[in-house]
């Protein structure tokens, strides 16, 4: 029986945020401790011809003041990539160095020159002020495609061209061209998916900490993966041992992606401490945020998708130039190719794609994972494509889609599905998902009063979008061919105390998500005890033994899955003792409802009265080891896909080209569901984000490379009004291949959105003529220059 | 987010302000609601070394009427204005325009004399002040003088406001029988500040319209009164057909602005169609 | 130069020296440690700093410390009265309307105010009245549902004098 499992549990973390007791990491004040203020090139491209500090430094409450010379000069390194994508050719990838703090030149509007550190914000601030700065401005490009070109700037001399790296997946190129060839019908499109800012409410921040009589380090960072963040630190960046560091991420406002990585000011933090012996802490403005955080998306593409006269794909072709950014962020990599060129197969049959990516260098700040990313990319080309072709071929969005979809599979009694594009998918009933969406919607009541609207002068549109993601990062040596640095399984100790309650230590971090709860129920229903005598923990490196953090939608497929299995280990080492003390065999024994009975009787010992034998081993099982307290690492045996469809609807106002979202409908198969309201929740908050990308969001460089929307007055974040109530359903094919059967719900909203929400108002503009070449975001005046023609 | 260093008075009166400016003159700055010159100190875009604080000032923070206008006090809130019974009979577009700006929190803050003052060109007042034909009440060291707001608005975030010199008040002449306004926005979508506004005052009498005032924001460096559309309009019938020639000419000599959000083109189109929707809501 | 103020902070009565310059949302955090109330941005948009004075919602980002000398301050941490919850922590908590918690204060005090001015609002009221705060986790389409739980539990003993 389930108690737990399956059920809308309230979360057990929301009172402390709720009364306003969470503890964030700028919320944490050590004695002693002082505030760091970075100095950061105003210029996307300048050389330091020089820097004087001594005007700052000389005044109130300055403590020290640090130059890129003082950290070259110590001799630490960069900061790392976490995973390498080498040239087709075999050559290297590129792979220049990142210093904490530059020392020659700046190679992007932000990037840190100097830090103040001074008894107080206020003053940090005052004298980051007084610090003269004498620049050389050089020439800066932010476009991916322009920077390849011959005589664009060089963001790094060792880097020709601006080339990271160059990819290609899939088919031959020449197999791909031939069917292309015998297409009936080819659509094009050329298009960026734009640079996003992510933006999580909480900036990010860190303090470092060291005590000189223990020789012990403590960084507090606003983190989604803090092992990791100490392996980095540890390992590669300052050399300092590992055993001796640990790392909290305490709560997290947020992450999406932008907490995953190691920054700079992490190391910074701890490296100054180490110096000045007391507690240094920064925190970043939101002003800061925009130039600093690692931006999502970018990607510059020309994609090709060839149809017979049916209307079945017989080819998808796809060249993209991916920016990187100015530097290698940790996963910056991989996104725009493991996470995005294997994706290409989506939903549909297609039998040859090939799909080729250059990643790129600018004078941006790096670019790195986003919610979803990657797969967002994939999905946006791959949709925007379905729903052209439809128009241009004259054929219903939905039914073209439901003619090429891959047919339904379990992945238990039909095998998983090997797609062009590397990747076997787990199982799935894709067809399920668009039909239950159409259903929504009412799609054929919608179709006649669009018509009817149309009369009137109005434009309303509907869009859709169909989307597969891999999530479940990762099974570790498949990612390694892939050029990992690191493997991506998962840890998760459960302790049981001599009382019966249990604390569970996950490597898995949450900042939104509700492990807290969900894991608590996973934890509680298997031992058959309430869930109030479950307490998860994670976050902090010194309790947890160890862990790859949170993205990828991979907390509960992987992290889960790692409980799980320290709980069949307790419940086998259970059986045991219980075996002992009710005097019977150990197979005559069930466990159920929290507690081992034999079978047919009704003798039976508590889970409880078990934890405690097993720390009070007076009367015990000979050769079974006292105490109960499992730790597992999982490492998961493929991804998992979770898929879904959704739908727009929108009404575009013919005066202004402003776009109104009415109505948006997902359905999304996520695989079992362990908490519904949690991943109502989850899908609801991506579902913002990607129709953020549609109508709002988007960075905007001038031809200085300078970011000029970097603040809230400018970048268009989605407020309540601009958003609709959202109608969600979902199917439940369970994952075949984990243990709780669940694929991962984080990033599908995210996914599917935006094409949805573009698709819906390239099918309002109709009566303009077929309309592709629109950029995101769909702001009024790009979509009233489109109806002027 | 640290401002300079700075201090800090806090004004008992009127004229106690007054004394305080000119004791430390161009150094010192008034505080109203804050909701413009702190932002822009927190960036450090803006540092005064001294704050005159008026915002507890209480003769400064009222609606009233007195004769044939409505006054309203420099200090008061645009939340006041919003809920205001009085300034809604005056001019339905005075609590609508105020319901636009910014959010709850900042129009519980935010005042209509530090809105005028500070005379941004993508504000909301200046467009509905001008809508009003409201006049603009200061006073200095050498007594009081008032502006048509019409011609208060001198450029880009400029003013005909002296060194020295408060707005205390705004007076609104009650409207003819058979009036009536509507202020209708265009939202800059990140700052929700006007990329244009359009205020709109009718009087209809006899099925003719016998008066008519525009105000525009946001489309140039400075507020304006839309005298083209005046001029059409008047003597006309209040059609839609009427509207429609009439607002063609919006803009027509003004200095129209273009930013990323807006191109100077748009921007023209759009106060075209912001002035016909004011023009309709306020006539049909 | 440190002024001295005064003012009253979840019912108590607090007196400070200050810097002019010390903004109402560090002094909380900083001199009283009532971190509940976050700060989310520098240019007075997210309202993840939002606390009542004098009964108002307002940006505590955006107001001088000395400007509140005198003034009657609520923050989240003042909101549950003899340990009870209020009828909106209630409605955030049933309805799942936080996520990572970061917005939560802000919203939440936002809210009091939108429903002290409006005890019974409409979807888009409520949409249209969170407009200065920022949610990046929820959508807000589960706080828009918690906003409308507190509004009933609210009303509904009202409502029950009345008929
Ligand atoms: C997030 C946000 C969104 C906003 N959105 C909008 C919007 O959509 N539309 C809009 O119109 N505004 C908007 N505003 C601005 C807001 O309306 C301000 O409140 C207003 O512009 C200034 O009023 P204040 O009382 O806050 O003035 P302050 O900020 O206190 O002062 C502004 C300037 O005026 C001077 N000043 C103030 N009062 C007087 C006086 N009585 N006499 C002489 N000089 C004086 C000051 O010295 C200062 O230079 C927004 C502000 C914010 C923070
Ligand atoms: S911190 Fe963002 S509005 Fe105050
Ligand atoms: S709950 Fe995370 S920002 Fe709102």
């Amino acid at each position: 029986m389930t108690n737990y499992i399956g059920k809308a549990v309230k979360r057990v973390e929301d009172k402390r945020f709720l009364t306003g007791k969470g503890r964030y990491t700028d919320d944490i004040v050590l004695p002693g401790m002082l505030y760091a203020y970075i100095v950061r090139s105003p210029y996307a491209h300048a050389k330091i011809n020089n820097i004087d500090t001594s005007r700052a430094e000389n005044m109130d409450g300055v403590v020290k003041i640090y130059t890129g010379k003082d950290i070259a000069e110590s001799g630490i390194n960069g900061i790392p990539t976490g995973w390498q994508v080498n040239f087709k050719n075999g050559d290297t990838m590129k792979e220049p160095p990142h210093p904490l703090l530059v020392a020659d030149k700046a190679r992007y509007m932000g990037d840190g020159v100097a830090v103040v550190i001074a008894e107080s914000r206020e003053e940090a601030r005052d004298a980051a002020d007084e610090i003269d700065i004498d620049w050389e401005e050089l020439p800066a490009v932010a476009n991916a495609k322009k920077a390849t070109e011959d005589g664009a700037p060089l963001v790094h001399d060792e880097a020709p061209n601006n080339k990271c790296f160059d990819w290609e997946l899939g088919n031959p190129k020449e197999e791909v061209d031939k069917a292309m060839k015998q297409a009936h019908h080819i659509t094009t499109l050329e298009f960026t998916n734009q640079r996003v800012i992510p933006n999580a409410m909480e900036t990010r921040a860190a303090i470092g900490q060291y005590e000189e009589a223990t020789g012990k380090y403590t960084l507090y960072t606003t983190s989604q993966n803090p092992h990791l963040t100490r392996l980095l630190l540890c390992a590669f960046v300052l050399g300092i041992p590992e055993h001796r560091v640990r790392v909290v991420a305490p709560d997290v406002g947020g992450g999406f992606g932008s907490k995953i990585f190691h920054y700079a000011e992490e190391a910074l933090m701890i490296w100054c401490s180490e110096r000045l012996k007391r507690p240094v802490k920064w925190t970043s403005d939101r002003s800061e945020a925009f130039m600093t955080d690692a931006h999502g998306r970018d990607h510059i593409s020309k994609a090709e998708m060839g149809f017979d006269k049916e209307g079945n794909v017989l080819a998808l072709r796809v060249k993209t130039h991916a920016n990187l950014g100015a530097y290698l962020s940790t996963f910056a990599p991989c996104v725009p190719t493991w996470l995005h060129g294997t994706l290409l197969q989506g939903l549909y049959v297609t039998p040859k794609i090939n799909v080729d990516v250059t990643g790129v260098f600018t004078n941006t700040v790096m670019v790195d994972a986003y919610r979803g990313a990657g797969r967002p990319e994939a999905t946006y080309l791959l949709e925007r494509l379905m729903d052209t072709a439809a128009l241009e071929m004259d054929m219903d969005p939905a039914e073209l889609r439901l003619k090429n979809f891959i047919p339904p599979f379990d992945g238990v009694e039909q095998p998983g599905y090997q797609t062009q594009v590397a990747l076997q998918y787990d199982s799935g009933n894709y067809h399920a998902v668009l039909k239950r969406a159409l259903e929504m919607v009412g799609y054929e009541k919608f179709r006649k009063e669009q018509a009817q609207a149309r009369k009137e002068g109005k434009l309303l549109g509907i869009g859709f979008s169909t989307y597969i993601e891999a999530c479940g990062i990762a099974p570790s040596a498949v990612v390694g061919a892939l050029g990992a640095r690191a493997g991506l399984y998962e840890v998760g100790q459960v302790r049981v105390q001599p009382t019966g309650k249990v604390s569970v230590f996950t490597g898995a971090h949450s900042h939104g998500q509700g492990h807290e709860t969900t894991f608590a129920q996973v934890v509680a229903d298997r031992l058959g005890i309430p869930l109030d005598d479950v307490e998860i923990i994670h976050g902090d490196s010194d309790s947890v033994a160890f862990g790859m953090g949170t993205y990828g939608s991979r907390s509960l497929a992987v992290g889960g899955s790692a409980i799980v299995k320290s709980l069949d280990k307790i419940i086998e080492k259970g059986a045991k003792i219980a075996a002992h003390k009710l005097e019977a065999a150990e197979e005559d024994l069930e466990f159920a409802e929290g507690k081992w009975t034999v079978k047919g009787t009704d003798k039976s010992i508590a889970f409880g009265d078990v934890a405690l034998t097993a720390y009070v081993p007076h009367d015990y099982p000979e050769g079974v080891e006292p105490g109960m307290d499992f730790s597992s690492f999982y490492d998961p045996a493929n991804f998992t896909y979770p898929y879904g469809a959704h739908v727009a609807i929108v009404e575009v106002d013919k005066d202004t080209g402003y776009t109104k979202l009415k109505r948006f409908i997902a359905v999304d198969d996520v695989g079992n569901v362990i908490n519904p309201m949690i991943v109502d929740g989850q899908i609801h908050g991506g579902l913002a984000q990607g129709i953020g990308q549609a109508l709002f969001e988007g960075a905007m460089y001038d031809e200085d490379a300078q970011l000029i929307n970097g603040s809230y007055m400018d970048y268009t974040m989605p407020r309540a009004d601009d958003l609709p109530s959202f109608e969600i359903d979902r199917t439940v094919t369970p994952c075949p291949h984990n243990p709780l059967g669940v694929k991962g719900a984080g990033e599908a909203g995210c996914i599917g959105s935006t094409p949805a929400v573009v698709n819906a108002v390239m099918d309002a503009l109709r009566p303009f003529g077929i309309k592709k070449d629109l950029e995101m975001p769909l702001t009024p005046e790009r979509v009233w220059r489109h109806m002027q023609g | 987010m640290v401002t300079n260093k700075f201090d800090y008075i806090r004004a008992e009166s009127v004229d106690d302000a007054i004394t305080l400016m000119v004791k430390h003159g161009m150094d010192a700055k008034l505080l109203a609601g804050g909701h413009s010159l702190i932002p822009a100190m927190k960036l450090r875009l803006n540092a005064p070394g001294i704050l005159i604080d008026i915002r507890k000032i209480q003769e400064l923070r009222y609606i009233k009427k007195d004769g044939n206008k409505l006054v309203i006090g420099a200090g008061a809130t645009h939340h006041d204005v919003a809920t205001s019974e009085l300034a809604h009979q005056t001019y339905s577009m005075l609590p609508e325009a105020a319901d636009l700006i910014g959010d709850q929190q900042v129009r519980n803050m935010g005042t209509i004399g530090g809105s005028l003052a500070h005379a941004d060109p993508a504000a909301d007042w200046p467009g509905v002040m001008i809508a009003a034909g409201a006049s603009v009440h200061l006073k200095g060291p050498d007594g009081e003088r008032s502006v048509p707001a019409e011609d208060f608005f001198t450029g880009f975030y400029m003013t005909d406001l002296q060194e020295n010199e408060l707005l205390t008040a705004i007076s609104i002449p009650l409207p003819p029988e058979g009036t009536r306004s509507s202020y209708q926005k265009f939202m800059q979508p990140a700052s929700r500040f006007a990329i244009v506004g359009a205020a709109a005052a009718v009087t209809v009498k006899g099925g003719k319209i016998e008066r008519v005032k525009v105000g525009i924001n946001g489309l140039a460096d400075a507020a304006f009164a839309a005298g083209n559309i005046e001029k059409a309009l008047v003597g006309k019938e209040p059609t839609e057909a009427n509207i429609d020639a009439a607002v063609e000419s919006t803009g027509a000599d003004a200095m129209v602005m273009a930013d990323h959000f807006a191109s100077e083109e748009y921007r023209l189109h759009l106060a075209k169609v912001y002035a016909k929707r004011a023009l309709m809501a306020a006539t049909q | 130069m440190p002024t001295k103020i005064t003012m009253t902070v979840n019912g108590q009565s607090v007196t400070k020296d200050v810097d002019a310059r010390t903004l109402l949302v560090h002094f909380l955090r900083d001199n009283l440690q009532l971190t509940g109330t976050h700060v989310g941005c520098d240019t007075s948009n997210c309202g993840a700093c939002t606390i009542l004075v004098d009964g108002h919602a307002v940006k505590s980002c955006t107001m001088l410390a000395v400007q509140a000398d005198g003034s009657e301050v609520t923050t989240i941490e003042g909101l549950s009265q003899n340990g009870e919850m209020h009828p909106l922590q209630e409605g955030f908590r049933e309805e799942h309307g936080l996520q990572c918690g970061f917005c939560t204060p802000g919203m939440i005090m936002a809210a009091v105010d939108l429903l002290d001015r409006n005890p019974d609002p409409s979807e888009q009221e409520i949409r249209e009245g969170l407009e200065g705060n920022f949610c990046r986790c929820t959508g807000y389409h589960n706080i828009v549902r918690s906003i409308q739980y507190a509004a009933k539990k609210i009303n509904e003993p009202k409502k029950a004098v009345a008929s």
